[in-house]
């Protein structure tokens, strides 16, 4: 018989796992979002931060480059990808004042094309799989702390703390300094931070191109943590909205994402890891598979009433 | 001095939406053909091969107009919610609720019961359910503000998962776990004089619903006061508020409105063009169809020929194995036209621009002739 206690072993660390990339495509969404661009190719930009880190690290592993080198660089190619990608809509919005759900929508619908047709060419088939992810590992000390050490300290990977202190940056980052203040401000009046003498565009740009990395970074977490392979059929099975129904509902506010991004993360592993858990592995497995979405969309019900968007997201300056 | 200039400009042709729609559709054939010639291989024989492949004999236009046929309706269900200044994303959900709905009735319904009965019942069917799929994007924003596209994408995950459930547990077929069984095609949309007319291609029914739907569409939105109202929400909400259109219930209809071709557009894909629904396929029309309204500039006729183009992009596809390009390309030329619309902006000042230097030209001209005349 299992005890609660094991489950809740089971379901933590699973929890965290699943919560860092949407925790990074939030942060990244909130960045985009609170300079004023509105960003709906998390999604896009998540996937191809996938694809580039899953053919990099093959690519790098059969040059016979190391385990672990590997996989950092592979990481760096995602964020450095995905950046890219994202100045295609940095372009269309800041620039050419394009309407920016339609140019996202774009992005989405490039970055799933692109990708197929990349797989294609290199592998020959729609799936890049990696050979292994990043190994789990304790914490020495820290997991050794009774009932906390193995929730959040015992079996972790390392992009989780890498993800966190980029949070914790991020944090100081937006509400401690000038270019916060100023990045916020670009979302709220820009015509004010530009009468400041400061240009609305370039911190636009910085905001867009931020929520690229970030989500070039979720996705890059998503294949060396749980997944494995890029799938170009399942493609991040819609993780990259759920990451902006995670910012609105935590209210564009980095203390709000980290909360969310966690309870969605939560939801998630019971999807996922409920199969083998008792009580839950009755529950037929599509109704365990809605489950997450259909509690966002019962989380957006109770959190779009007073809606904390940022005044002047989605409109060209 | 400024109202004459502008007067002046006034006069000079400006870019109408079916000139900047075909730069688009230029501008992403060119950068496709970029792509393919990086990974080495003749854009000209890609192109060729697509054509060859979508409209090569009877059949395969056949094939062609099958395939459009669903991207003529989810076109039809994103441009009427954008009309009222909602963009709907929710299409795949709703096509895959209407399409689930169709096919269970398929296989329950009596096998005595005349096809013409049967296709009047799936209809109505496929219009309730994907309008009532629609409507919850609709009821979500009006009443508690939630985002609609947001919400519709949360709905097409709830709706994928759904069918996901219920191809095993209501119309599984034997031999495969994963698809629903075939409906017999005295339970579809396929009608016989039309594949005697086209070599046996997958046309239906469906196709002249399609058309049927444009044409009602194009009613509703050009002559009735619903149309009226919902486009009046959708150009500008606080005047249309202070004209006395009450706006939440515009949003929830023009949703349900939108749900509802969707889900006829369910019903064509999944009981027409195909006999079965696949557990675990999100279907890529969601996408498409706002690919599609885009391009036709969300008008009815404008949707019924993007989706043509589109449809002939995604059959030909298949006969571009020989060429060793990937399929893909097909799917990457739709998303990069639609990059090029959204920023339609630059387009249209582009050839603004050069309408205006040539009709500045032209006027010069025309004085310095008068001149002479006088001389």
């Amino acid at each position: 018989m299992i005890g609660i206690w094991d489950i809740i072993k089971v379901i933590f660390p699973a929890a965290i796992a699943y919560t860092m990339p949407l925790l990074m495509g939030a942060l990244g969404g909130l960045y985009s979002e609170r300079s004023g661009v509105t960003n709906l190719c998390i999604e896009g930009l998540m996937l191809f931060g996938c694809f580039a880190s899953a053919a990099a690290i093959v690519k790098l592993q059969a040059a016979g480059v190391g385990f672990t080198l590997s996989i950092v660089i592979g990481i760096v190619v995602a964020m450095v990808a995905s950046m890219a990608l994202s100045y295609l809509h940095a372009l269309a919005s800041i620039n050419l004042k394009a309407d920016q759900t339609i140019s996202g929508t774009a992005i989405n619908m490039l970055s799933t094309a692109l990708t197929m047709f990349l797989a294609q060419t290199i592998t020959g088939s729609g799936n890049i799989t990696i050979v292994r992810g990043i190994i789990r590992s304790d914490i020495p000390l820290l997991s050794s702390i009774p009932v906390l050490g193995p929730l959040f300290f015992s079996q972790t990977y390392w992009t989780t703390w890498l993800c966190l202190g980029i949070w914790g940056i991020s944090y100081f980052l937006l509400y401690r300094t000038n270019f916060g203040l100023r990045l916020r401000a670009c979302g709220e009046h820009p015509s004010a931070v530009a009468s400041a003498g400061i240009n609305v565009h370039r911190m636009r740009y910085i905001g867009v191109l931020l929520s690229g990395v970030l989500s070039g970074l979720g996705g890059a977490v998503i294949l060396v943590t749980y997944a494995g392979e890029y799938n170009s059929g399942a493609g991040i099975n819609g993780l990259g909205f759920l990451a902006i129904a995670a910012l609105i509902f935590g209210q564009w506010k980095p203390l709000g994402i980290l909360g969310s991004t966690a309870f969605f993360g939560l939801f998630m592993t019971i999807a996922n890891v409920g199969r083998v858990l008792p009580g839950i592995s009755e529950i037929p497995t599509g109704f365990l598979g809605l489950f997450p979405y259909f509690a966002t969309l019962v989380a957006l019900v109770f959190s779009s009433r007073k809606s904390a968007a940022p005044l002047a997201s989605g409109q060209p300056f | 001095m400024g109202v004459k200039k502008m007067k002046k400009l006034g006069e000079a042709r400006k870019a109408s939406s079916i000139l900047v729609s075909i730069s688009a559709v230029f501008l992403g054939i060119v950068a496709a053909s970029i792509l393919i010639l990086l990974i080495g291989k003749n854009p000209i024989k890609g192109f060729e091969r697509l054509m060859f492949g979508a409209f090569s004999n009877k059949r395969r236009i056949g094939n062609t107009l099958a395939m459009s046929t669903q991207l003529i309706l989810m076109g039809l269900s994103f441009s009427f919610a954008y009309k009222t200044g909602l963009f709907n994303i929710g299409g795949s959900g709703q096509m895959l609720m209407g399409g689930i709905v169709c096919t269970i009735l398929g296989h329950y319904l009596p096998s005595s019961m005349p096809k013409p009965i049967f296709i009047v019942i799936v209809i109505l069917a496929a219009i309730v359910t994907g309008g009532l799929w629609g409507l919850i994007s609709g009821f979500l924003k009006a009443k508690f503000n939630v985002h609609e596209v947001v919400s519709s994408i949360m709905l097409n995950w709830t709706a994928f998962w759904l069918v996901y459930d219920f191809i095993p547990r209501f119309v599984k077929d034997k031999a495969i776990a994963v698809k629903s069984e075939p409906l017999p095609f005295s339970r579809t949309l396929g009608l016989q004089w039309l594949r005697d007319m086209t070599g046996m291609s997958t046309l239906n029914l469906g196709f002249l619903i399609a058309i049927a739907s444009c044409i009602i569409i194009w009613f509703i939105l050009e002559k009735t006061t619903l149309g009226f109202n919902l486009k009046a929400v959708g150009s500008n909400r606080y005047c249309a508020e202070y004209a006395g259109i009450k706006i939440n219930r515009s949003i929830m209809a023009s949703m349900a409105i939108a749900g509802a071709l969707a889900g006829l557009a369910g019903l064509t894909r999944y009981c027409g063009y195909d006999t079965l629904m696949e557990m675990g396929k999100m279907p890529g029309e969601g996408f498409d169809g706002i690919a599609v309204g885009l391009l036709g500039n969300c008008s009815p006729l404008g949707v019924f020929f993007a989706a043509i183009f589109f449809g002939a992009l995604k059959m030909g596809k298949g006969s571009l194995a020989a060429t060793g390009i990937p399929t893909e390309i097909a799917d990457t030329i739709i998303a990069i036209i639609i990059y090029f619309t959204a920023t339609n902006i630059i387009i249209a000042s582009f050839w603004n621009n050069r309408f205006k230097k040539s009709y500045e030209k032209r006027k010069a001209k025309e004085r310095e002739e008068k001149k002479e005349e006088k001389v």
